[in-house]
């Protein structure tokens, strides 16, 4: 009996206990569902070690071969730390009474480690469907209007990337015979060579994954999912992407652009950004450009800095996300300019988040460091020095919005003399767990690069000089903010909606559409009018003549036609002599 | 804020000023270091003394300022959208 429930588990893809598990949530009430939102990603995780490196099961469908399992070493570090930050959120959501977000937060969860687990593309793309699909549910969960419209964007947005995939595949596997979910891109990493398959494979995961003029609909929508929502959905979907692309399109040249690009434009914004939670948005979009550069460079090095970074960053992210979140639940706002001077009233959550800051800022002892440092030095061994100075002017950038301006708008700065409750036991245990993590992986990184995908022979701390540097340009940009606002050069934190790229289908298209309905409404009055103006003349004339008592409608006389033919002859006549 | 409430050792000014000219030596003291036991260097100019300090500290200034400037062709009321 035992030996047959283990087979049956053994089968059972990575993933599917929280697709299945989610089911059963329904049925459940209060506290019972909350405690097996927790059970249900514990339990994924131990089916987890259940697979070796190496396990696949293959399937035929229509002729097509399938590998639905897969577990290599890219996949299990992915694997890994979804079950970390599903643990983490789901502990942290221990106190929701929602059964819709419960239920859709499991099925994300599962779609997304199904994912990384698919073997094959189509595979990929109904779990690709389903993550799109199950997550619309947290920012919809926020029952508000903005809401609501704003998940019918983020839907319209991810099911659009699934189509694309879809499309791609299509024409990958007509070029190619094969829907196998390996190295897409050619050995030259040009696009230039690359079949229209791979490049709208491309195109769906550069959707997830944020690229520019394609990142708006993650800030559009994070900031505005429930609390909780938030923290679940800031670790899956891009990352899920960004483990797409290490797949599928490692040392693709135009990817180390795309990145460099990535880190630097959101920084810009999230300056000017009041909503807490719409900054470390943006701070997401800026650190995924460090992993896409990483893969574009791909190098062994480069592609173990993206998978570490991929990995450090789900964990701090949502440390950051979770005190931001716990911020909103005690105060009801998350915008910097209501907000301030918290650590009275919240100072663990405060400590929290300094952690975090501190490990997405990279500083020396903190898991950013132990991640980054491989990028960049990937980055400087393929002697890429504007990359490198771009990734370097980025690190600095990161110091801005997520080590400094998300602590101190928050926690420090003014007194917004809002007093609160600290947050509740389970939130501080989920974030206290996930500082604990980020200071042991950046003291102790040896169990993280064991993960990698590839062989690591990086020493973070052999180089003191490094960390010196590190400190350096870390402390005098901390130094640079003190000067800002000692100079009260420093913006102020004021109540605004910025305008970004999302503008374009939100406001821009709209008009376009409706001046062109506009204009092609004036010209078919103009046309009616003049049209009008002629054929009511026309008919006019065609009634005066042909119209009762109309000129050429009336009844002549027989000495009448008679006369009209003798006139006529006689013209005839001399016609006839004048010739 | 309540009369009773304890002042924390952040609301003093005098304090804040203290944090930051500490901040300020300790900036001073990791260029001296660095002078003092030298560092590797992956390209030649990224070797210079203070290096580091100086990107860090001029990148800060322009990101905040630029962005800053940003504003005032970004920004729009809250209900921009509602509208």
């Amino acid at each position: 009996m035992t030996g047959s429930l283990a087979d049956a588990l053994a089968n059972l893809p990575p993933g599917l206990i929280l697709i299945l598990g989610a089911l059963v949530l329904p049925l459940l009430r209060g506290r019972a569902q909350a405690a097996l939102t927790l059970v249900l990603p514990l339990a994924s995780f131990a089916h987890l070690s259940l697979f070796g490196e190496g396990t696949t099961a293959t399937l035929e469908v229509l002729g097509v071969s399938l590998t639905p399992v897969r577990v290599d070493r890219l996949s299990l570090v992915f694997g890994i730390v979804f079950h970390i930050a599903a643990c983490l959120s789901a502990l942290y959501a221990l106190h929701v009474r929602d059964a819709t977000q419960h239920v859709s937060a499991m099925v994300y969860v599962g779609s997304a480690v199904g994912a990384v687990f698919a073997g094959d593309l189509v595979t990929l793309f109904v779990y690709w469907e389903l993550t799109a699909i199950s997550s619309v549910f947290l920012i919809w969960a926020s029952r508000s209007e903005r809401a609501t419209r704003a998940g019918l964007r983020y839907l319209v947005i991810q099911v659009g990337s699934g189509v694309l995939l879809l499309a791609g595949v299509v024409l990958h596997y007509r070029a190619t015979g094969s829907v196998a979910f390996t190295r897409l891109i050619g050995e030259d990493g040009s696009l230039a060579t690359a079949g229209p398959g791979v490049l709208l494979i491309l195109a769906a995961f550069g959707i997830k994954c944020a690229f520019p003029l394609l990142h708006n609909w993650l800030q559009d929508a994070y900031p505005k999912a429930t609390v909780t929502g938030t923290v679940f959905l800031s670790a899956f979907t891009t990352k899920l992407a960004v483990y797409t692309l290490v797949r599928g399109f490692p040392g693709t040249d135009a990817l180390i652009w795309i990145g460099v690009v990535m880190t630097l434009f959101p920084i810009f914004f999230a300056v000017i950004e009041n909503d807490l939670r719409k900054v470390l948005a943006y701070s997401l979009n800026n650190q995924l450009g460090f992993m896409v550069v990483g893969v574009g460079v791909g190098t062994e090095l480069a592609l173990n800095g993206a998978v570490a970074h991929a990995f450090v960053h789900i964990i701090y992210k949502g440390l950051l996300f979770m005190s931001m979140g716990a911020v909103l639940y005690r105060t009801g706002t998350s915008k910097a300019s209501e907000l301030g001077g918290l650590y009275r009233s919240m100072p663990l959550t405060a400590v929290c988040c300094v952690v975090g800051a501190m490990s997405i800022s990279a500083f020396p002892l903190f898991s950013g460091f132990v991640a980054k440092s491989l990028t960049l030095s990937a980055v400087a061994h393929e002697h890429l020095v504007w990359v490198w100075l771009g990734l370097l002017a980025a690190s600095a950038g990161v110091m801005e919005h997520s080590g400094i301006k998300i602590p101190f708008f928050s926690f420090f700065g003014h007194d917004s003399g809002i007093r609160c409750k600290e947050a509740p036991a389970h939130m501080l245990l989920a974030m206290g767990i996930a500082a604990v993590l980020c200071v042991a992986i950046g003291c102790y990184p040896a169990p993280l690069y064991a993960l990698l995908p590839f062989e690591v022979d990086y020493q973070p701390y052999a180089d003191l000089g490094h960390c010196l540097t590190q400190l350096q340009l870390l402390l005098f940009a901390a130094l640079a903010f003190g000067v800002l606002m000692r100079t009260r050069l420093y913006p102020p934190e004021v109540p605004s909606v910025n305008l970004d790229s999302d503008w374009v289908y939100r406001r821009g298209l709209p008009r376009l559409g409706g001046a062109v309905g506009g204009v092609a409404a004036k010209l078919r009055f103009a046309l009616t009018g003049v049209a009008g103006r002629w054929l009511s003349v026309a008919l006019r004339t065609v009634h005066h003549l042909h119209g009762p008592r109309g000129l050429l409608a009336r009844t002549w006389a027989t000495g009448g036609i008679a006369f009209w033919a003798i006139l006529c002859l006689f013209g005839y006549l001399l016609l006839a002599f004048t010739r | 804020m309540s009369e009773h409430e304890k002042r924390g050792w952040l609301d003093e000014p005098r304090n804040v000023d203290r944090l930051f000219w500490g901040l300020a030596i300790v900036c001073a003291l990791l260029v001296v270091v660095e002078l003092v036991f030298g560092r590797h260097a992956e390209f030649s100019w990224e070797g210079w003394p203070g290096f580091y300090g100086a990107f860090g500290f001029a990148v800060f200034v322009a990101v905040v300022l630029i962005g800053k400037r940003l504003r005032r062709f970004l920004r729009r009321e809250e209900d921009y959208y509602d509208r």
